[in-house]
Parts: C-alpha cells; sequence; structure tokens
C-alpha cells in the first residue's frame, strides 16, 4: 500500500523533527571522537539563575582558551552543559554526564542542597566534581567525599574575610547585631558559623531571623530593625534576596552599617544606583590587581561586553585547573585526576598567592576578599559600586587560618 | 512587647495590601468574566516592570509609568483576540494549561533577550526619602504605591460599578447567555476587560520594579500571592480583594513581628481558614457558570 503523504504533513514533521532536536537534545558540542568531554552542570533558572548565567559565560571562555592554546595533551575540550534546577534534577543529570555522556569530570553547581547530591553521585562514580558556588561548611564537614572539590570559598572562610574587617573597625565586642538569614540549607549553615564568630569575638544578637527564600517585601522586617536599634545588620542572605533587600533597606534610609556573610557582586550589580550599602566578602572581584586578574577581565570584557564576577571566576578557573592538571599527568583518568588535586598542586587563581586544594577536605586553600560599597555620588558607573577592602589573610599568614576548621567531621584525610 | 509596634505593623500592613491588591486585582476581573484563571499574570507584570526599566531612559519615571500600562494592556488585547477568546467556553484544564505555557513562554522570553541577571533600577529622586509620623517611618514611595493604588481601584470601581459598560459586564458575569439573547455582543467586552486586567498587571510592574528585583522570574514569585489574595477574597468579587489584599498586608506582617519565619506561611494559614469557614472566599458570590 501506498500511503500519499502530503506536503503540509512532511512539513509539518520535518518541522517536529527539527524542533525535537534542538529541544530534545542537551547542548552537546559535537564531539570528535578525540575530545575530552567535560559536563557542567549548574542552576541557569529559579532564583539562583543569574549567577549560573555568569558561570557558563567563566567555563566557556576557558574551553574557548584552552582549545585556542591547543587542548588537553592535543585534544579539544568539549563542554556538555545542562540546568541543574534542584537537588533531585541535579543528581539524575550528573549520573546522565557520567553514564551516557561519559564526561572525564563536572564543573559547577552553586545551590549547598544540589552540591550535595551532585558530590554524592560523583562519589559512588568515582568522578571528579569540582564545586564552583556551593558556600555551606558541611559539604567540606560530615557531607565530604574525595572527589568533590571546592573552588569556591566555605562559609567559615566568607565570615572570616569579613569579620576581620568588623573586628578592625570595633563591630563585634560588646555590640548587638541584627541578622537576617536565608530559611535554607545554605543560611542555615552560614548563620552557625557567624553566629560562632561573633560570640568567640563578644558580640551578640540583637535578634536572628530566618526569611523565607520567596519573600519579596522586607517592610515588616525594616521596622523591626529599626525598633531594635543594632549596631549592625547582617546579611545571611542569598541570591535575588540580597537585591531585594538592599532595596528596601535604603528606601526605608536606615542608617546602621549593615555587613553581610555571602554575597555575590551579580545582585549588587542588579540593584541599581543609590541602593547598595555595606561591607561584603567576595571570593574574587574585578579589582583584584593581579597579572592574570587583569588579563581575564580583559578577556572577559572582549567576549561579552561586560565585567566579570566571583562566580564566573570559579567556573572559567575550575576548567583551566583540570586542563593543567590533565597535561601534568598526561592523563584524564578520573582517579589520577583526584590524587594529583589531593598531592598539594599549586594553581595560579589570579590571585596574590597560588593557591591549592588542601587534603584534609579537598577545600581550595586560598586568599578571600573583603568589598566596601562607595558612596553613589563617587561611582563612575553601574558596575562601578565598590572599593577593594583588602585580602584576608594577610601576606604573612598561613592561608589555612580562614578555612572551615579541621575538627574531624570530614573523614577523606 | 510593645502594642504600639504592633501597631506600627500594622499599619505597614495596610501599605503593603496596596501591593497585594495591585498584583491580584487584574488577576481576579479576567477571571470573572472570563473564567480563565490566568497564570500568565505574573508574565504580564514582569513585562510591566522591564518596559519601565526600558522606557525611564526616554521618557522619565512617570512617563513610564502611564505608558507601560497602556502598552502591556495593547498586549492583553492580542492575547485576548488571539487566545484567551477560543477558551471562554472550554474546559478550564484548557486555559490553565495555554496561560502555564504562556507564562513560561514569557519568562524564557525576558530571559533570551535580556539575560537572568536583575536589571538595575531604582526610585526616582523626586519620591526618595521618608517621612515620619511620631515615631512611625514610611517612605515616601510606598505613600506614592499607595496612592496609585487606590487611585487605580477606585477607577476600576467606577468602569465596572457605575458606567453601562460596567453594567455589560456585571450582567456578563452573572449570565453571559442572556447578556446574548438580549443583542449584546459580549467579545468587545472581553477584550476591554482583559486590557485592563493585564495593564493593572503591568502598572504593578511599574511601581514595584524600584524596589524589587527586576528579573525573569520575577512573575512566578508573585503569582502564588495573587492567588491567594484572589482566593481568599472571594473568586472574582471587588470588594473580596481588596479585602483580602489588606488582610494578608497585615496578617503577614504581625506574624513577621512574633515568628519571621512565619511570615510567606502565614498566608497561607490564612486562605486555609478562611475557605474552611466560606468556601466560596470571604465575599465570594454563588456564580451560575462556576457551579
Amino acid at each position: 500500500m501506498i500511503t500519499k503523504v502530503s506536503r503540509r504533513t512532511l512539513l509539518k514533521n520535518t518541522a517536529g523533527s527539527a524542533l525535537l532536536a534542538a529541544v530534545g537534545m542537551p547542548a552537546i558540542v559535537r564531539a570528535q571522537a578525540d575530545s575530552i568531554r567535560i559536563g557542567h552542570l549548574t542552576p541557569l533558572t529559579g532564583f539562583l539563575g543569574p549567577l549560573g548565567e555568569y558561570a557558563l559565560m567563566g567555563v566557556k571562555l576557558a574551553a574557548e582558551e584552552i582549545n585556542a592554546g591547543g587542548g588537553v595533551m592535543g585534544r579539544k575540550i568539549d563542554l556538555v552543559m545542562e540546568d541543574s534546577v534542584n537537588p533531585q534534577t541535579a543528581s539524575a543529570k550528573a549520573e546522565r554526564l557520567i553514564e551516557r555522556d561519559k564526561v572525564a569530570m563536572i564543573i559547577g553547581e552553586i545551590s549547598s542542597a544540589s552540591g550535595l547530591a551532585i558530590g554524592q553521585v560523583a562519589n559512588r562514580m568515582k568522578t571528579v566534581f569540582i564545586n564552583t558556588g556551593c558556600n555551606s561548611d558541611a559539604l567540606r564537614g560530615t557531607s565530604c567525599n574525595p572527589y568533590m572539590f571546592h573552588i569556591e570559598g566555605a562559609n567559615s572562610m566568607y565570615v572570616m574575610a569579613v569579620g576581620q574587617y568588623l573586628l578592625r573597625e570595633n563591630m563585634v565586642k560588646g555590640k548587638k547585631w541584627y541578622s537576617l538569614t536565608a530559611d535554607y540549607a545554605f543560611g542555615h549553615d552560614l548563620l552557625r558559623v557567624a553566629k560562632k564568630f561573633m560570640e568567640t569575638n563578644g558580640g551578640q544578637f540583637a535578634a536572628d531571623e530566618l526569611v523565607p527564600t520567596d519573600a519579596t517585601d522586607f517592610s515588616p522586617y525594616l521596622l523591626k530593625i529599626r525598633q531594635s536599634q543594632p549596631d549592625l545588620v547582617v546579611s545571611n542572605l542569598a541570591g535575588n534576596q540580597i537585591t531585594n533587600f538592599i532595596k528596601q533597606y535604603s528606601e526605608y534610609g536606615l542608617k546602621f552599617p549593615v555587613a553581610g556573610f555571602g554575597f555575590d557582586t551579580v545582585v549588587a550589580w542588579g540593584a541599581g544606583k543609590g541602593n547598595f550599602l555595606g561591607i561584603w566578602p567576595l571570593v574574587w572581584h574585578h579589582l583584584v590587581d593581579t597579572p592574570s586578574s587583569k588579563k581575564y577581565v580583559d578577556a572577559f570584557q572582549k567576549k561579552y561586553g561586560k565585567l566579570p564576577d566571583n562566580q564566573s571566576w570559579g567556573d572559567y578557573n575550575s576548567l583551566k585547573i583540570v586542563a593543567q592538571s590533565m597535561n601534568e599527568i598526561k592523563s584524564a583518568d578520573p582517579q589520577k585526576l583526584a590524587e594529583h588535586l589531593r598531592k598539594g598542586a599549586k594553581f595560579d587563581v589570579m590571585k596574590a598567592r597560588e593557591a591549592y586544594f588542601r587534603p584534609y577536605d579537598n577545600q581550595m586553600a586560598m586568599e578571600m576578599y573583603a568589598v566596601r560599597a562607595k558612596d553613589p555620588s563617587k561611582m563612575k558607573d553601574q558596575w562601578d559600586i565598590y572599593d577593594a577592602l583588602g585580602t584576608v589573610p594577610g601576606p604573612n599568614e598561613d592561608l589555612e587560618t580562614i578555612a572551615p576548621p579541621k575538627d574531624g567531621t570530614c573523614k577523606i584525610g | 512587647m510593645q502594642y504600639v509596634f504592633v501597631l506600627e505593623q500594622v499599619l505597614n500592613g495596610l501599605l503593603v495590601g496596596a501591593y497585594y491588591l495591585l498584583i491580584a486585582l487584574g488577576l481576579s476581573l479576567i477571571f470573572a468574566l472570563g473564567g480563565i484563571v490566568n497564570l500568565a499574570h505574573g508574565g504580564f507584570y514582569a513585562i510591566g516592570a522591564y518596559l519601565a526599566v526600558i522606557l525611564t531612559d526616554r521618557v522619565g519615571f512617570f512617563g513610564a509609568l502611564v505608558a507601560s500600562p497602556v502598552l502591556v494592556g495593547c498586549l492583553g488585547i492580542v492575547i485576548e483576540r488571539f487566545l484567551f477568546r477560543r477558551f471562554y467556553r472550554s474546559d478550564p484544564i484548557l486555559s490553565l494549561l495555554l496561560t502555564f505555557g504562556l507564562a513560561m513562554v514569557i519568562e524564557q522570553g525576558l530571559r533570551i533577550v535580556f539575560g537572568a541577571t536583575p536589571l538595575p533600577f531604582s526610585i526616582p529622586a523626586e519620591l526618595r526619602g521618608q517621612v515620619l509620623v511620631g515615631d512611625f517611618i514610611y517612605p515616601r514611595y510606598r505613600l506614592f504605591i499607595f496612592g496609585v493604588a487606590l487611585a487605580a481601584v477606585t477607577a476600576t470601581w467606577f468602569i465596572v460599578y457605575r458606567t453601562t459598560f460596567g453594567r455589560v459586564v456585571r450582567a456578563g458575569v452573572q449570565n453571559p447567555d442572556i447578556v446574548g439573547a438580549l443583542g449584546i455582543s459580549l467579545a468587545p467586552y472581553m477584550t476591554a476587560i482583559a486590557a485592563l486586567g493585564v495593564g493593572l498587571a503591568g502598572l504593578a510592574g511599574v511601581l514595584l520594579a524600584p524596589i524589587a528585583g527586576v528579573h525573569p522570574a520575577m512573575g512566578a514569585e508573585i503569582l502564588t500571592a495573587a492567588f491567594v489574595v484572589v482566593v481568599i477574597g472571594g473568586l472574582g468579587s471587588f470588594w473580596g480583594v481588596i479585602a483580602a489584599a489588606t488582610l494578608v498586608g497585615v496578617v503577614r506582617g504581625i506574624t513577621i513581628y512574633f515568628n519571621p519565619s512565619w511570615g510567606e506561611a502565614s498566608m497561607y494559614l490564612l486562605m486555609a481558614l478562611v475557605l474552611l469557614v466560606r468556601p466560596r472566599g470571604l465575599f465570594g458570590e454563588r456564580i451560575e457558570k462556576f457551579e
């Protein structure tokens, strides 16, 4: 029997399958047989989506530079990029990347909850995962494993980075803090670390309050802050929460000093003129004055027409570290890669001192930074919102002084 | 505990009520007349905010305050003519699917055009600053939002309850077939109401852009709250939405005063309570076609 296929049906089917091919497949840059595949898994939607967008820009730039420079052991890098969405999806996609797409290792994630899920898959399937955005100390403690590495700073490191400046400006001892904390895994972990720092140094809470991640109106909190007259307002908020908070804090014109223990430049850039204030910690920022940092800022601006942020730094450097390591050990074998990273190999991560993954918990020991909001009248443009406050630890101190305490909860060492 | 602080939260809650009212009123209007549960309402709110950012550079904030809702309203006309209109008489699940899809298209569209990062936007210089009443503090901008919301609600009330146009609309809500039998075509009324409802979402977007992050998912952020307000007030009830918005603002403020982590949950508890006592919501009327 001959079935007649009308032109219309044919067109429909072709268009349909073309559409299916476009949406059904993940973003695999079609691989040459001998390329090395790297999985990139990070949230591109939801309240961490803005950061994920910068993560992608960073990792793509790194891949481009590596491939232009001859690739890894003469082979090209192929990125397989996915949206991690939530812990369940992140876990499923990590498995698929390793089993089906045969990636050599995985880079990415921002949510501590999803990072934990990916870390567990990496451990089970003995594949290296470099975490570029999850801050929770628990990932470096009870939940640590030999295949999960952290280029992102731990909450402890962020608290120490800003804490040094709070101590110097006499904002801790005998002072009352009012803290607002994002009500999920990251926030709870950060609150615990911040509280320990405050109590060790003689401060106390006027109040510490949990804020649901879907809160968009902060006015009731701002009234309470005004009523309690604290010496310092502390933000342990996350993602878009910080944008909403600083916009409304300046709307209410409150004058209490503000400091934050978790921060991303992108959310402050997105707040708008005259809304940014306070002291904040960063794992890296575009004002860091080293040759490789300047080179990165230039390359990023040339490619994307905007400044790089702290998140893009993590994903860019992770891929660079992996490429450099594979070239050195002349292998893409995950076991060998993990061993190499854990052996204390040093890396230039655009900071004054070279950094290394410490074998106790696979946390990168490195310098951290604090920034202070600029006076709005002195800002040159929308990107010019803060001044570098300094680097922690100081030049003569051991890099690990700010790392999470080796309290024995991590058992991989 | 000092009662004066609670009082301050109550008064602030009334102001915040204006915020909930703006995002919920249009949703309620479109549902009442067409029976369409518009899940894309948050999307129009987001478009309103993005337009505010773009237009403020060219025509200033106050120009954008007028232009953006009008443009979003025009978009509403197009959407009503080509999409909503096909679903007034069909199974509600179809219009739910349609508007759910539309919401995703709008969010992803904004993400493709503007990126996922929030766009910087601030309160215009003229409206910065705070007003102190005794010891209570009110940002001038919140008072401004309150004023605009009040004007928008009054205008909507006037249109729906004091004009011939409104009389037909209200008749259409109760019984579209009889209205048809009387020789009145409801179609243009539907279009106008959709434009009005969607335009109100656009207005809310402009007003909130200076104090909330302008990012693609901002619509999804407010949508649930908008629904809660509509459901508490009673589906399709004009006064119900006003009462519910105020109530949600006040209850949330008081809850945050006593137990902040319950802040967002309080409105859902309130909804559950109201529905237990009054299944049609506070002022929900019995509407033939929805029974």
